[in-house]
């Protein structure tokens, strides 16, 4: 098993545990942080595949992680809002009980 | 598998692990920022000095902030700590992520095209960085500019308090 294969193994684990946070979880902070683990996750591939690419020198995953990066931290600027607005209305961020559109 | 990724490894998967499943809120986030700061330091192993700095910038300074006040807006004060935290198919979400931790690991591990040697580590100097920013990438610059100007107005927007009765 070369550092490659340590790397990928390592990521799908932690987009495992992200995804069972996420779909196990029922406070709805807790699933965002699980979704922010599997971006990170994701992130982490591209990373090690740019280091381990024939040509590092064309910055291709870099460039890639940086505008995700900044894509998942509008992303959660956007989920924690509509949370606490869910919050305010529902006085709960409990995602089970909050099962209608129009409140 | 060199000692320190080990280390690292074990650490930010520790911390993930315990982020899912502490009971308490608070701790979770703690735990999270441990999560990030441990990915930073995986990117900083990976010759990723750029990308390991704005993790931390971001993640573990922006977004940890960001998840703390979350957690402060929206306590529950009422409700008491022994109502269950896990949804009712918690089984069935376990089940699923290990499918899929299965699926990765298979496809990864059954994988030719994975087993290459590092090549020599580019230096990659924010200079570059930057000019690439300004050339080949500043469309996409752009787009990312008027996306993050429109995620923040919309959230001031969507948090923003109801007035009653208007």
């Amino acid at each position: 098993m070369n550092p490659l294969h340590q790397y990928l193994l390592f990521s799908a684990l932690l987009f495992s545990v992200g995804l069972a946070g996420a779909l196990t979880r029922r406070n709805a902070i807790l699933v965002l942080i699980g979704v922010e683990l599997m971006l990170n996750a994701a992130n982490l591939n591209f990373i090690a595949f740019w280091r381990y690419s024939p040509n590092p020198e064309a910055l291709n995953g870099v460039m890639f992680v940086i505008f995700s990066i900044a894509i998942a931290a509008a992303e959660a600027a956007v989920g924690l809002a509509l949370i606490i607005s869910i919050y305010r209305h529902y006085k709960t961020t409990n995602v089970d009980e909050v099962n209608e559109l129009k409140g | 598998m060199s000692p320190v990724f080990a280390i690292l490894a074990a650490m930010t998967l520790a911390s993930a692990i315990a982020a899912m499943s502490f009971r308490k809120l608070v701790h979770s986030a703690l735990s999270m920022i441990l999560t990030f700061s441990g990915l930073a330091s995986i990117y900083l192993h990976l010759n990723a000095q750029f990308v390991g700095l704005v993790q931390v910038l971001v993640y573990v300074g922006a977004v940890a902030i960001l998840v703390v006040f979350a957690i402060l807006l929206t306590r529950d004060s009422t409700r008491d700590s022994s109502v269950r935290s896990l949804a009712k198919s918690w089984l069935t979400g376990l089940l699923v992520a290990g499918a899929v931790f299965g699926t990765l690991a298979a496809a990864i591990l059954g994988s030719r095209a994975l087993d290459r040697a590092a090549p020599q580590a580019a230096e990659i100097t924010v200079k570059k960085i930057g000019e690439q920013l300004m050339t080949r990438y500043v469309i996409p610059l752009e787009v990312v500019a008027l996306l993050l100007t429109a995620a923040m107005i919309g959230a001031v927007i969507i948090a923003m308090r109801e007035k009653e009765g208007k």
